[in-house]
């Protein structure tokens, strides 16, 4: 029978591990790779750079010089429509009508232009237009306390019945060399349209981190019950943030005009879907309460981008759809795994 | 009808004369009537159900009243928010905590009352300014919360509470509320939360306190007020009474 070994200090030590036995240390360095809550949030970025390397290796003119400008410009009213579309998702709501808003902002720009008013007033009714039926929807759901859901599509459809009923149906041209300008030309390589979409994402991170309003809606998104018992009122934040979308909606539509040259009646559905597509890219929780601008951003980038490749790799447009359908709900997917 | 009023030498903060509040048809408050007073620590207690969230809702700002009259220092308050309430000096640490989990910790601290720079809708907030406050107040407090700069989401439940009674504390408040702010706690974490409330009360504050734990109400009230289900049924100086007594008071075993 063998006896214990004794006990001795010059005896190397055998049994606890150095390495192994370190709390932490490598082990956590792993975990944050393998940690899926941090590639939810960082699911858009990343996205944006694959799909880049992916289409680039497919067709070498997709980041050319050209190619990119071009996706930017396309990218802008996206961009615009998205941050005002994280607003609402961060108080936990949503805002279906930001498509429709948009295109009733652009009738009323129209309508306008055609009995002679000068440009700058036709922004600012453009503007207005979109200011007043956001505030309206936040006015009916923070004050009169009935789901975002319910109300932003009731004011989806009240929108774009409304398009169509002061223009007639009918399109309107809008040819002004300002507006033309405005949609080609830019400061050196980069449109006027890009920097006004990223001066209104910095605006809005700003708004979002760097003041008490930001910090409110987040708070109102995270826990609304909290957000009351120190004082918050919810019906103020949620009347901000649709008056903040449907402002942005208005800007939205001003560049919409400048793009297409005309004022049109049209749905624009595809912009609804891809705003709500972006901010959940984007990382921004659909239970509210957790938001960033940056995402967003690169949500509204990264499915420019992706309808633009499929473009040029020759994809029936038909297709597109199906894509951004299936990235949303991919992106959606990764977000089970926030925390 | 005369309930035993717990006398006392100090002032009356706060008075309560036939406060009732109905949800639909569960009378949840009925003709309440209760007092509590500066420099001392005010105890309510009562089985599940009584009423006792639903008072301190009340005077909170949360809910308001049917019928009944409140008054701080005299004067007659009628709460329409929360805000209302804190600006008149009363802090409350809900039953149900009241943290915004995905928020830090020093945002929690100063939520709704955020240290800025500069003026009117273009000012900032001062982040460092309120991280450095928000650090003195959890040291103040000698709570081991990790970091102010960590989200409430990964915090233990000991660690909520302490942030919350510490913003709760924190602001220039004359009276602090406590809904059950032990129930969720360790031995350790109880005695330093206790230690916390016998050191608003000698600063002076009214500490209004909820528990289901008589011992500790014995340990910590000057005052006790009973309730049954939605009535406040009896009202002791702590001194002149035992657990025994409140416990019958409390399950109706003896009346008032
Ligand atoms: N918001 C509400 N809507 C409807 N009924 C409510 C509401 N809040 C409380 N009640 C009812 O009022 C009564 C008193 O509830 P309250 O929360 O004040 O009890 P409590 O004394 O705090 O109990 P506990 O010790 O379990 O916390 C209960 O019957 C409860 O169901
Ligand atoms: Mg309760």
């Amino acid at each position: 029978m063998a006896s214990p070994p004794p006990l001795s200090p010059d005896r190397p030590d055998v049994s606890p591990d150095p390495v192994l036995d370190q709390p932490g240390r490598r082990p956590a360095r792993l975990a944050r790779v393998t940690d899926v809550s941090l590639w939810a949030e960082w699911a858009a970025p990343v996205g944006l750079v694959i799909l880049a390397v992916v289409f680039q290796l497919m067709n070498s003119t997709f980041l050319s010089l050209g190619n990119v400008k071009a996706m930017l410009v396309a990218a802008a009213i996206l961009v615009v429509l998205s941050v005002g579309q994280t607003f609402a998702v961060a108080t936990g709501g949503i805002d279906l009508s930001v498509a429709s808003t948009m295109t009733f902002g652009a009738i009323v720009f129209g309508l306008a232009y055609a009995k002679g008013a000068p440009l700058p007033v036709c922004c600012l009714l453009a503007l207005a237009a979109g200011l007043l039926v956001g505030l309206v929807q936040g006015l009916v759901v923070g004050r009169g306390r009935i789901t975002d859901f319910i109300v932003t599509l009731g004011g989806l459809s009240v929108a774009s019945g409304l398009a169509l009923v002061v223009s007639d149906g009918k399109p309107t041209t809008v040819i002004s060399p300002f507006l033309l300008r405005l949609s080609t030309q830019g400061v050196g390589p980069v449109g006027y349209t890009v920097i006004l979409a990223l001066a209104v994402a910095l605006l809005a991170h700003v708004l979002l981190f760097h003041t008490r309003f930001g910090t409110h809606v987040l708070a109102a998104g995270g826990s609304p019950e909290a957000a009351t018992a120190t004082g918050i009122s919810l019906a103020n934040i949620k009347t901000a943030v649709y008056a903040i979308s449907g402002l942005l909606s208005g800007l939205a539509a001003i560049l919409l005009v400048a793009r297409v040259g005309a004022s049109e009646p049209a749905a624009n559905m595809q912009f609804l879907l891809n705003s709500v597509a972006a901010v959940v890219l984007g990382g921004v929780s659909l239970m509210g309460g957790r938001a960033t601008i940056a995402g967003p951003v690169a949500g509204a980038l990264l499915l420019t981008g992706l309808t633009n490749g499929l473009t040029l790799l020759g994809v029936s447009q038909y297709y597109q759809p199906v894509a951004v359908g299936a990235v949303v709900v991919l992106a959606a997917f990764l977000t089970r795994f926030q925390r | 009808m005369t309930r035993t009023q717990p006398d006392a030498d100090r002032p009356v903060l706060v008075e309560a004369r036939g406060v009732s509040l109905a949800f639909g048809s569960v009378k949840a408050l009925t003709d309440v009537d209760l007092s509590l007073r500066a420099g001392e620590i005010t105890a309510i207690v009562g089985d599940n159900g009584a009423g006792k969230s639903t008072f301190v809702r009340c005077l909170s700002g949360i809910h308001r009243p049917d019928a009944g009259v409140m008054t701080l220092d005299g004067a007659d308050i009628d709460f329409r928010s929360p805000e209302d309430a804190r600006e008149a000096g009363i802090e409350t640490v809900h039953q149900n905590l009241a943290l915004v989990e995905d928020l830090t910790v020093w945002q929690n601290l100063f939520l709704n009352r955020e240290i800025v720079r500069g003026l009117g809708p273009a000012s900032l907030l001062n982040r460092r300014a309120m991280q450095r406050q928000a650090r003195e107040m959890v040291a103040s407090l000698a709570v081991n919360v990790p970091a102010v700069t960590s989200r409430v989401r990964r915090l233990s439940g000991g660690q909520r509470q302490a942030v919350a009674i510490c913003r709760a504390a924190g602001f220039s408040s004359r009276l602090v509320i406590m809904d059950e702010p032990t129930a969720a706690l360790g031995v350790q974490e109880t005695a330093r939360v206790e230690a916390l409330i016998r050191r608003l009360r000698d600063d002076g504050r009214a500490v209004l306190l909820v528990s289901h734990n008589f011992e500790q109400v014995m340990r910590l009230s000057d005052a006790v007020w009973v309730m049954r289900s939605g009535r406040c049924v009896a009202g002791r100086r702590t001194a002149q009474t035992t657990g025994q007594e409140i416990v019958a008071l409390v399950t109706g075993a003896q009346a008032a």
